[in-house]
């Protein structure tokens, strides 16, 4: 058999490094396309993973170390999928790859971050705390070197960090490119993000400063986060006695996203189990409508239902309102099971916003919440999150089986 | 053969300016098997590289120590082909970016890195592929329910021949009892049909797909690339032409028992689920009232004998049996889905019944949400959140009693019917019936689910070469099942042309290096029988090992636990990593330069440290770091012979073992503990405190902690004072 064509995947995440490795491992090539700095997706983002709370980047390092080691990966980060044409067997894809000012040969010495006078946000905390305009993506990069924003660099007129970079790594005045490559098959692992919570109104995401989502939560608790592993919250930076989750913030909810995320509700036991293991006397709320905690994982349920300081509560959250002085929030909520109506202060919301499917259509097309639920054409194939909510272990059983489809041309 | 070996120092990146790198280059200037020891300013660069490529040709070198960043990085650029030894030495993470510019210790630990670096690239060899003959590549599908013929066609698609072996006289499995399915897509009102049947049609007329029916397994033995499989089969006359036509011939003759050998190179176990036993759950009515019945017999009367519900109230009781520690702890994932297709059967097939579901939580995650949306809509189906207490009759009707409901109050509802949502029990998976020295079957990680990193690396079971898909791994539905399939399918595959190339297969993939034994020296102690995580070794009668290599995962559990020390590999073995050891310059006592040996796990401990390294936390410069492939690799005679030489402590640190373990080859770090008593006792021998040796657990995250593991054991090394063996 001939099958000479490497096999296109769009998508650096777990999913898409997933069925790359694995489709390499087989003995086929492998393009992996990723439009972020660095390969890890929205995973690599987060402090931990439910319900072992162990860290994502274990698992990753030895997928770094997978595609490190195999000749057949080609990997493009900054790079984004524009168009694909053709048809199995023999696709064309054109990809655009955004200025990279710096090059590979970059040593990841630092020096260039060490003079650059510029800063930006951190897009890897979600915007708390900030980097230089030279920056290394985080602690854990692959490819592991620096890059440059050049929304907050100044260029040549600045040109501090071209001068003081020993391996002549950097080129203000690089240019992106676009190229063209052919292959045999399509696997979309594009991904998601998370729902836009300013949507929400009653949950005033975008008013009240204490009100964080859920994947901002997993930055400002990381170890390698901006609190470097202690959980200040957004207005003072004070530790909070108290922790809200609101489950289902724009989920279920024909307003907003119809479906169920699948994840949420075991990504806030995880939350809330982490910031008992670190702050004991904290009191911990999660609102729910039902507990979807799939499978094996019902021993961690029963490992949360057991902590004094971890409450579960039926009811959906109704509204938040911020006690002005302190910056604290008032969630009111019905107790479904008490039919009463709650009212807690506390001192951090978080909102477990859902899963919202991405970049998928300059592809494939979507259905109407944008998720392809089959396959479209033979020889693309979406997996994991392109197809519906799923966890890790679910995006990664999917993405091996999206690489057989995808080895059958 | 003696090696040609080239030293590269890179002076980039600090390192130059923190250590004196050509007075190491000069003390290399006449040593044996050294070509030269030259220094560069960046080495990874285009010009760097390039020099090192051109030496090698020039200089004939066969091999090269790099000493400049971390393993982790640049392994492309300091790649010269597979003839070329490639060592690289840390000093940029693990001497200069976490010690002291220009110190003494600073020094004394770039030198001994190289050294050490040196003494491993020379006892050490490339690794020649171990590449077995009449590799099959064929594969077993172990049960033809919904997993197993959707892995078959996935595994045909790909060109490969499937053998499906299914003990049932008919192919279909749970998924062929089934009336209609749950929708996964839209229109979600409307029930699916049944996909089942349309596969098995297409299995059955895929020339690369061979399906045994009413056949089992009697014997699996053998390797990846080389398992032989004996099926036993009661056939009737019919059948055996059937299986003829398709190619299959039982040796014996129709209508007896028939033996058929297959060799095939990897096997999917799609063996499924059964029905948990409901025969405990009397308080709810099961084995006490004839209408009281499971799901699966619910789906069963209303495909075979519909009339039956007619005019019926029909009420199901979720969880029954689960989420429940006196019966099933986990969630079965489809029940919810699956009462709400079922009320929907009560209320089409009679428009005046009612359907009743009492439950925990209802969980339809993802696009089931959305059939759960339409459900809701029915006005004769009724769904209440509580806990069903029990069940009696009432003037010919049930009962069902229930408190904590939603509506404040305990209530009770009479029907004609009552139905337990009871949970999916994976099969037995010693129906695999293995020829292994570790026993017939998968080994379980909880609720007999044969997995090892569910999260991760969700196909790994402790067999290589066997993977589990479907309601055997976890419980699932049937799109979940389908998808099951061709993971497992794909890792089949891989697992075939790896096996073919000589590679190892996760996590150490493309890894050509295997245990070899020197069999003279065994005294068949079975440790390395009993201690491989993967089941890598048989034993003869008397207890004598048998590798078979490619089951192996190259992790060196086996080399760490042989007393006789006769296991090695070609890139890692007892004599390259006691040359290290010995390689370090030991100071003597009163120069109190303690030296402390770290063996660091190379997958999350090593990658730490270049963290520590490059956050620039410092830790005593008197500590050497080893890598090595996994805790468990460690050999006792590393840890004698450090002692020997005269450092002062050992420290291993490696990935957390227990319940949440880390460890990529399951119980290797939890060894240390287990074979910790041994080691005790060589400390005991050698009159030395047991405070010599220390075991911390770590996660990839946790160099924050770094400096205070090492340096808190420094003051304990410190306390107890140097080692008495130092300078004999």
């Amino acid at each position: 058999m001939q099958k000479t064509k490497p096999v296109l995947v769009i998508g650096g995440g777990i999913s898409g490094i997933t069925a790359a490795v694995e489709i390499a491992e087989v003995g086929r090539k492998v393009v992996l396309v990723e439009q972020k700095p660095y390969l890890g997706g929205n995973v690599i983002q987060m402090n931990n993973y439910f319900p072992k709370l162990c860290p994502p980047s274990c698992g990753l390092e030895i997928n770094f170390r997978r595609i490190r080691q195999n000749p057949r990966i080609t990997y493009y980060v900054n790079t984004k999928v524009i168009f694909v044409s053709g048809k199995k067997g023999n696709f064309l894809a054109k990809l655009r790859t955004a200025p990279q000012y710096i090059f590979d040969n970059c040593a990841a010495c630092g020096d260039c971050a060490s003079v650059c006078p510029q800063n930006r946000p951190d897009d890897f905390n979600y915007g708390y705390g900030s980097t230089k305009a030279a920056y290394l993506p985080h602690d854990m990069a692959f490819p592991f070197r620096y890059h440059i924003d050049e929304r907050y660099c100044k260029k040549e007129t600045c040109n501090k960090c071209v001068e003081a970079c020993d391996y002549n790594a950097i080129d203000l005045s690089a240019e992106g490119k676009e190229f063209e490559i052919e292959a045999a098959s399509v696997i979309v692992a594009t991904g998601w993000t998370g729902y836009d919570a300013r949507k929400i109104e009653n949950l005033h995401y975008a008013d009240f400063q204490n009100v964080i989502t859920n994947v901002e939560f997993e930055r400002l608790i990381a170890v390698n986060g901006p609190g470097k592993g202690e959980l200040h919250r957004p207005s003072d930076g004070k530790i909070p006695e108290s922790v809200c989750f609101v489950q289902c913030a724009g989920s279920r909810d024909e307003n907003h996203l119809p479906y169920c995320s699948a994840v949420c509700c075991s990504a806030s036991l995880k939350h809330a189990l982490t910031i008992h293991e670190k702050y004991p006397e904290c009191r911990i709320r999660i609102f729910y409508i039902d507990l979807r905690i799939m499978g094996r994982n019902e021993d961690f349920l029963a490992k949360v239902e057991a902590v004094r300081n971890i409450e579960l509560i039926k009811g959906k959250v109704a509204g938040i309102e911020e006690i002005s002085g302190t910056k604290n929030l008032i969630v009111e909520a019905e107790d479904i099971m008490s039919g009463k109506k709650v009212r807690h202060e506390t001192g951090l919301v978080v909102l477990a916003t859902g899963i919202v499917p991405s970049g998928i259509e300059t592809v494939l097309n979507v259905d109407q919440y944008g998720f392809v639920p089959e396959v479209q054409a033979v020889g693309m194939y979406a997996t994991a999150c392109c197809k519906k909510p799923m966890d890790v272990a679910s995006s990664l059983r999917d993405a091996t089986g999206a690489a057989l489809k995808a080895i059958q041309y | 053969m003696e090696k040609r070996t080239g030293i590269y120092i890179c002076t980039g990146c600090e390192i130059g300016w923190s250590i004196d790198v050509d007075n190491i280059c000069k003390s290399y200037a006449a040593s044996t098997g050294i070509v030269f020891c030259k220094s560069h300013s960046a080495l990874c660069s285009v010009e760097g590289s390039g020099l090192i490529a051109e030496d090698i040709e020039r200089e004939s070198l066969d091999s090269i120590v790099i000493a400049a960043c971390s393993s982790r990085y640049k392994t492309d650029v300091f790649s010269f082909g597979e003839n070329i030894m490639v060592e690289r030495v840390n000093l940029r993470e693990q001497v200069v970016w976490c010690g002291q510019p220009n110190h003494e210790d600073t020094q004394m630990a770039a030198e001994d890195y190289i050294r050490m670096g040196i003494a491993a690239v020379q006892n050490i060899a490339i690794p020649r592929p171990y590449i077995a003959e009449n590799i099959s590549e064929e594969i077993l599908v172990v049960g033809g329910g919904i997993t197993g013929i959707t892995a078959a066609l996935e595994g045909a698609a790909a060109g490969y021949t499937v053998h499906i072996v299914e003990k049932e006289a008919e192919p279909g499995g749970y998924a062929k009892k089934l009336y209609k399915q749950m929708p996964s897509k839209a229109p979600f009102d409307v029930l699916a049909e049944p996909v089942i049947n349309e596969k098995i049609r297409e299995a059955e007329n895929n020339p690369l797909i061979k399906l045994y029916k009413s056949t089992t397994i009697d014997r699996i033995e053998g390797q990846p690339g080389k398992f032989s499989v004996q099926l036993s089969n009661r056939v009737s006359h019919e059948e055996d032409s059937a299986l003829r036509d398709n190619g299959v011939t039982f040796s014996t003759k129709p209508g007896n028992e028939g033996n058929h050998a297959l060799s095939v190179g990897a096997i999917v176990s799609a063996m499924g689920w059964k029905p948990y036993d409901p025969s405990g759950l009397t308080h709810l009515g099961y084995g006490k009232f004839e209408n009281v019945v499971t799901g699966p017999q619910f789906e069963d009367i209303v495909k075979n004998s519909p009339e039956t519900i007619l005019k019926k109230d029909v009420l199901f009781i979720q969880c029954a049996g689960s989420r429940d520690n006196n019966h099933l702890p986990y969630c079965s994932s489809v029940c919810c889905g699956v009462s709400l297709k079922q009320a929907k059967y009560v209320i089409e097939k009679d428009r005046n019944s009612l359907a009743y579901i009492i439950y925990k939580d209802i969980r339809t995650p993802g696009m089931a949400e959305e059939f759960y949306r339409e459900v809701q809509k029915e006005d004769r189906i009724l769904l209440t959140k509580g806990e069903v207490e029990d069940v009696d009759k009432l003037n010919g009707r049930l009962r069902v009693n229930i408190k904590d409901t939603l509506l404040g109050e305990d209530i009770s509802i009479l029907v004609d019917m009552v139905v337990l949502a009871t949970g999916m029990v994976p099969s037995d998976t010693k129906e695999l019936s293995m020829s292994y020295r570790q026993g017939k079957g998968l080994p379980e990680l909880k609720y007999n689910f044969p997995d090892s990193h569910f999260i991760c690396f969700p196909y790994e079971t402790r067999r290589t070469g066997i993977y589990a898909a479907g309601t055997i791994r976890a419980p699932m539905d049937i799109p979940s099942c389908m998808e099951d399939a061709a993971g497992a399918m794909l890792k089949a595959i891989q697992c075939i042309e790896s096996v073919k190339r000589g590679e190892s297969v996760h996590p150490r993939s493309g890894d050509m290096s295997y245990p070899e034994l020197y069999m003279e020296r065994c005294t068949d102690c079975k440790r390395c029988t009993e201690e491989c995580p993967v089941g890598a070794y048989d034993e003869t009668e008397k207890g004598t090992p048998l590798p078979n290599p490619n089951r192996c995962r190259r992790c060196g559990i086996c080399l760490g636990s042989c007393p006789e020390r006769v296991i090695n590999f070609s890139n890692f073995s007892i004599h390259s990593i006691s040359s290290v050891i010995k390689s370090v310059y030991i100071p003597d006592e009163f120069e109190e330069k303690p030296r402390v040996l770290v063996f660091v796990c190379e997958n999350d401990a090593y990658p730490a440290f270049d963290m520590a390294g490059r956050k620039r936390l410092k830790y005593s410069p008197f500590v050497r770091i080893i890598p090595v492939r996994c805790l468990g690799s460690i050999n006792k005679v590393w840890i004698s012979d450090a002692l020997s030489k005269g450092f002062d402590g050992i420290l291993q640190i490696g990935c957390k073992p227990g319940e949440n373990y880390q460890c990529h080859f399951i119980h290797g770090s939890e060894l240390t503990e287990t074979r910790g008593e041994n080691i005790q006792e060589t400390l005991q021998t050698m009159m030395l405190e047991p405070e010599r040796i220390r075991t911390e657990f770590v996660e990839i995250t946790d160099y924050d902690k770094i400096p205070d593991i090492i340096n808190s054991y420094m003051e304990t090394i410190e306390a107890i004072g140097p080692n008495p063996f130092k300078g004999m």
